[in-house]
């Protein structure tokens, strides 16, 4: 038996652009759709949903929802949808926005409760509010306790931060995160936004003109000599550690990951033994033959150099390197890159400039 | 004699609360159509219901009374039914009431439901709402001050109608004798009083009308229907 997925497959022409999508997905976590605005990542989503009808064929956790022959009607489909817009009733309160879904779903099929819902997303004042009383983050917690409500075998996030303005979007993402560890259920999660993504996905999915460019698990595919999402000064990995020790007289914190240990500033929001994702550009990274202890910078790591690559700009160099499991990327002047005669196999010594825990 | 009065403020209630019933429920799914379908025939269709906006009522009575006649396909077709002939008729008066007020209907409704966001419904729908489900939790709530316009403006529109009742209604005592028919009548045999109170209780009720539904819909813009 092959693990249950998801499994999509679309083809379709508009006037300005085509879709033409082949793609499988993971059956848990966080699956980000990314790519710019315009590149279909939004129309791929709305077939999947059914929003909008087109020639493919789609099965979700071994349930056929479209083929050929067979569509699923959107309110058949056991999926929820998060709109960028929140769509929440205005003439519904936010409880009777809250059950709207829920009331529809059979009591044998109901696995989340209203108190879980409105508990994860800390909805407890709200309920007697109507959404027009509601603030813009807060419209989107509610819309996205809604669309959880519904019990949904599959969960469909169109860009649910990308309206809101920076505190907000900080507000919303522990929560999204508590649903990425705590719900058993695949998420489709859109975005243009690297922070966004290098915080909440396992997965990617990298879309251009209606076509997947790239795809796989987020750390591997970040880490990718060849760059398939052409982050330029955002090109960076990203590390999963755990916090080790907070040293108070300096007011720092120690990580530790698969291949080493980082220093980073120490964060009141985290305790000893909580785990999170640390990101390192590939700007910030240099390369030394030998390890210099006279000098700044504090984190050193050993590595061994995996792949030497011309980046994309002219005069550089992408270098793939590892410590441990973790792959990590530098970028170089291609004048120093030879200068230091870097061949895949060596030995050698990561300056990191500057890390941070991703947010 | 207080009765007889009486009668053609009765029957006019009756007519125009049993168009109001009748157009809410045959104008709806119209207006639905005209607001949501990309079909050719939507703007000709649009069209036919707003004709009697435009039609003098004496026309659109002329061509009634041709169809509903013992000639016409309509006359024939309730006579073989064995409901005999339509006009001259309170049942004809209905029929002519409901075409005559159509747009009244139609247009305010067909307005409320272009101002519902597609979003909603698709947020119904993956909310495990069907289509009809839809219409009744979400496009109707929401289309809330469309049917009190529609309703109201239907309502006030019969009671004031003339033309086309005394085309294909007549004059006939607590049948087809509505009060603008009435009124007419006392002009005509010179009984001013009679015509006075009538005239005037039409005034003061439209005018009450109109406000209430001004106060009702104080956002909603009453230009885009007239």
């Amino acid at each position: 038996m092959t693990t249950p997925n998801i499994h999509a497959r679309f083809s379709c022409t508009y006037p300005d652009f085509n879709l033409n999508v082949d793609v499988s997905m993971p059956g848990s976590g966080i699956t980000a759709l990314f790519g710019a605005s315009g590149c279909g990542k939004t129309t791929l989503l709305r077939c999947m949903a059914g929003l909008q009808k087109t020639d493919g064929h789609l099965s979700v956790l071994g349930d056929i929802w479209q083929s050929d022959t067979h569509f699923t009607p959107v309110h058949q489909r056991p999926l929820a949808y998060v709109f960028q817009e929140t769509h929440l009733f205005p003439h519904l309160s936010v409880h009777k926005n809250l059950t709207f879904g829920q009331r529809r779903v059979a009591d044998r099929d109901r696995k989340i409760t209203i108190e879980e819902a409105v508990s994860w997303l800390g909805l407890e004042s709200l309920m007697a509010r109507m959404p027009s009383g509601l603030s813009g983050g807060e419209r989107q917690r509610v819309a996205i306790a809604r669309a959880l409500l519904t019990s949904p075998r599959l969960l469909l996030m169109d860009e649910p931060l990308s309206a809101l303005d920076q505190p907000s979007k900080q507000d919303i993402l522990p929560y999204l995160e508590r649903l990425r560890d705590h719900l058993a259920i695949p998420i489709l999660y859109v975005s243009h936004s690297v922070n966004e993504v290098a915080r909440l996905a396992n997965h990617i999915v990298m879309m251009k003109h209606g076509r997947i460019v790239a795809q796989g698990p987020l750390q591997e595919t970040l880490a990718r000599v060849d760059q398939p999402f052409q982050l330029e000064d955002e090109a960076g990995i990203i590390v999963q550690a755990t916090l080790d020790e907070i040293d108070t007289r300096w007011h720092l914190a120690r990580f530790r990951f698969d291949g080493g240990e980082l220093w980073l500033r120490q964060d009141e929001r985290l305790n000893v033994g909580e785990k999170a994702r640390i990101q390192v550009l590939a700007r910030d990274v240099s390369i030394a033959l030998s390890p210099h202890r006279d000098q700044s910078i504090q984190n050193l790591l050993q590595a061994q150099v995996d792949q030497v690559e011309t980046d994309v700009s002219p005069g550089t160099t992408l270098v793939r390197l590892m410590a441990g499991n973790t792959p990590f990327l530098a970028r170089l002047t291609s004048r120093s890159a030879a200068q230091l005669g870097l061949a895949p196999g060596q030995s050698v010594w990561l300056q990191i400039k500057s890390v941070a825990l991703v947010d | 004699m207080l009765e007889t009065y009486w009668d053609p403020v009765w029957l006019t209630l009756k007519l125009a609360l049993l168009t109001t019933t009748v157009l809410l429920m045959v104008g709806t799914p119209i207006a639905w159509w005209l607001a949501r379908s990309r079909h050719w025939s939507r703007q000709p269709i649009a069209a036919m219901v707003a004709l009697p906006l435009v039609l003098p009522p004496t026309v659109l009575g002329f061509y009634l009374l041709l169809v509903l006649g013992p000639n016409g396909w309509v006359g024939q077709l309730t006579q073989s039914m064995g409901l005999g002939l339509l006009p001259f008729t309170f049942e004809g008066l209905v029929v002519a009431s409901v075409l005559y007020s159509l747009p009244f209907t139609v247009q305010p409704l067909q307005n409320a439901f272009e101002a519902i966001s597609e979003g909603f419904l698709e947020a119904a729908a993956t909310l495990r709402a069907g289509p009809v489900d839809r219409f009744f939790f979400v496009v109707i709530p929401l289309a809330r001050n469309g049917f009190i316009t529609a309703s109201v403006l239907t309502f006030a529109h019969t009671i004031g109608e003339f033309g086309v009742i005394l085309m294909i209604g007549g004059n006939i005592p607590g049948e087809t004798k509505v009060l603008s028919v009435a009124i007419y009548d006392h002009v005509e045999s010179l009984e001013y009083t009679q015509a006075h109170w009538l005239s005037a209780g039409m005034v003061a009720f439209s005018f009450i009308v109109l406000v209430t539904l001004y106060a009702l819909n104080g956002r909603t813009r009453m230009g885009a229907f007239r």
